[in-house]
């Protein structure tokens, strides 16, 4: 009977194909969506991922997010060095600064200002250039993506891309020249900025005068100490604020969730999505279902018993949500793959094909129970009606 | 002389919109066994609703209805479902052919949901399309065929498990005159056996000819029934 149910579900091409694309659809709007989302939200704390070195970062307690610049007094390194379990504690600068281009325009940055003697806090892939060669005077490292589209000088045909800046090149910083010795790769944060890395010292000269400078203090822990005891010994022992890297972006992730309409936006289109694609898809089964009503009625006038007739409307069911879902994924996936070197946030875990899956299957289901009550009631004499 | 159906006193009513309508009233009647009976009547006398429940498709409201001495009121829905896939065929005014499977496939479904194997099943289903003379058309779709020859299809399916009783609505009304008579004469021969009744219900007066017995149907009412005398 599978072997029919299957010819019945193809016969009728138009029906199959509107069927599928209507799971399609849904499918497609149920991971592309929150694959945008995921990619943006984990944007909102990729600086903190890059850096991968420090266990706990330390910084003022009223900082909400990593971007949230709240500064210390650089007394305050030494006090988090005097602590127990600490194998080192490194200063950080991060700041946003205006970059003066070659054709007079201002850009804004993200400085990122690392410990002179260890250059902790560096970006993660070097593409040109080594990381030791912001020992140089006046040097920065520039992340590609700032490189090659906001900090690119200009194009000299109108309206053409962006000439990429390249090792060599001079920026203005607060009307101090710096020149670039690196390229470097990192994850594109949340607002985009081009980032430009250079030492400690060096971006305190570039930032505005300020009494208070030091943004954050990138703590490593001993061997054997536990991160979680050593943030609280900190509290305790300084009145700052200590996460371990988990914990620091799960404050910045909370943040963009509860303080932006990011997830309201994102969470109305995949609802619609989703209702739309069950509408439809839910829709076009049901009518297949409809139309074969007088089919299902000769199979059940002939002996074929409800659980069978069941049987066939669930395989129909799951035939078509898997290829809907398939292609739907399939879809997503390619667009990811085309879109990855623009600046659009996409980012694809396993956990959204369970997602996406669960939904397909919600429609699924859903579409064939509607269908199923048809079947059940059907009185098989309808054959007898001509 | 044995019976295929005994009828006995056989009621029922439909409630279409509040409406009570009394489809069948105090029917009796007995086919016997390798006989042709022709149910005939203007339209909403009854006729479907008695052959739906001679069929075992639908239940009715009150009296008995017997196939080969089995009362199917008595039997579970479980039960009744099996004694319908092994005993009943089917012939239908609208042919019923399912329009994505080919001739052999539909042949084949009475045995595929006996639950034979769908391969020897449409093998079989060939076989039989041959007898009925299709056997070069086993591979056509419903729509690529002529009604004459969808209907040689839809009665090669009531034949393939070899039921003891055929149940056929107004199977020449949907094709000409000659087409019409070819059918019958298909039906006569090929499926009336000694141990396999025929019930058809029809209006077409030109096919009584090929009625053992003709009953003749009128709200509700079994108003005559008589042995034709122009038997072949």
């Amino acid at each position: 009977m599978n072997y029919i149910a299957i010819k019945m579900l193809m016969g009728d091409k138009g029906k199959y194909i509107g069927i599928i694309m209507g799971l399609t659809f849904a499918s497609l709007i149920m991971t592309q969506q929150p694959a945008i989302f995921v990619g943006l939200m984990s944007r909102s704390y990729s600086f903190i991922s890059d850096l991968g070195l420090p266990d706990i970062w330390v910084m003022d307690p009223k900082v909400q997010f990593v971007d949230d610049i709240k500064p210390l007094q650089d007394t305050e390194l030494y006090r988090i060095r005097g602590i127990s379990g600490i194998e080192w504690a490194m200063p950080l600068y991060k700041g946003l600064l205006k970059a003066r281009l070659t054709d007079g325009t201002f850009q804004t940055c993200n400085v990122i200002g690392l410990d002179d003697a260890t250059l902790i806090g560096g970006p993660p892939i070097m593409l040109e250039g080594k990381l030791e060669d912001l020992r140089r005077s006046d040097s920065i490292i520039v992340d590609i993506d700032g490189a090659t589209e906001k900090l690119g000088k200009p194009s000299p045909i109108a309206g053409g891309k962006p000439i990429p800046l390249k090792v060599g090149d001079n920026l203005e910083l607060n009307d101090r020249r710096a020149i670039v010795v690196g390229i470097a790769k990192s994850t594109r944060t949340f607002q985009s900025q081009p980032m430009i890395y250079t030492t400690y010292s060096r971006a305190k000269s570039y930032a505005p005068r300020e009494r208070k400078l030091l943004s954050f203090i990138l703590v490593k822990t001993k061997a054997g100490q536990d991160p979680h005891e050593l943030t609280k010994r900190i509290k305790q022992n300084t009145d700052l604020a200590a996460y371990t890297q988990a914990e620091f972006k799960e404050l910045t992730y909370q943040y963009f969730m509860h303080n932006t309409g990011i997830p309201i936006n994102f969470g109305i289109s995949i609802t619609l999505g989703f209702i739309v694609g069950a509408a439809i898809a839910g829709q076009t089964f049901y009518n297949f279902t409809l139309e074969n009503i007088r089919q299902f009625g000769v199979l059940k006038a002939m002996g074929t018993s409800n659980l069978t007739l069941l049987k066939m409307i669930l395989l129909q069911a799951v035939l078509v949500g898997s290829i809907g879902y398939s292609l739907g994924v399939g879809l997503t996936a390619l667009f990811g793959f085309a879109t990855r070197h623009t600046i659009l946030a996409f980012k694809f875990p396993w956990q959204l094909l369970l997602f996406s899956g669960a939904g397909v299957s919600i429609i699924c289901i859903f579409a064939a129970l509607i269908s199923m009550i048809k079947v059940f009631r059907l009185e098989p004499a309808i054959v007898f009606k001509g | 002389m044995s019976l295929a159906v005994r009828c006995q006193n056989l009621t029922k009513t439909y409630n279409t919109g509040g409406q009570i309508v009394t489809a069948l009233n105090g029917i009796s009647l007995n086919i016997p066994m390798g006989e042709l009976m022709m149910l005939v009547g203007p339209s909403g006398c009854g006729k479907t609703t008695l052959i739906s429940v001679i069929a075992g498709i639908l239940d009715q409201d009150s009296g008995v209805c017997e196939l080969f001495g089995e009362n199917l009121q008595n039997l579970s829905s479980r039960d009744k479902l099996h004694f319908r896939a092994h005993n009943i065929g089917f012939v239908f005014q609208a042919f019923n052919l399912l329009p994505a499977l080919n001739a052999a496939e539909n042949v084949a479904i009475p045995l595929i949901i006996n639950g034979m194997n769908r391969h020897l099943a449409v093998r079989k289903a060939i076989e039989l399309l041959t007898q009925v003379g299709l056997g070069n058309r086993w591979t056509s779709l419903p729509s690529q065929l002529s009604g004459g020859q969808q209907q040689r299809v839809a009665i090669a399916r009531a034949l393939i498990h070899n039921p003891r009783l055929i149940v056929c609505d107004e199977p020449t009304s949907a094709l000409d005159h000659e087409t019409g008579l070819n059918v019958m004469h298909l039906l006569k021969s090929v499926a009336l056996q000694n141990d396999r009744s025929l019930v058809i219900v029809t209006h077409d007066a030109r096919i009584f000819e090929f009625a053992d017995q003709v009953a003749e149907m009128d709200d509700g009412h079994i108003i005559n029934v008589k042995d034709t005398l122009l038997r072949n």
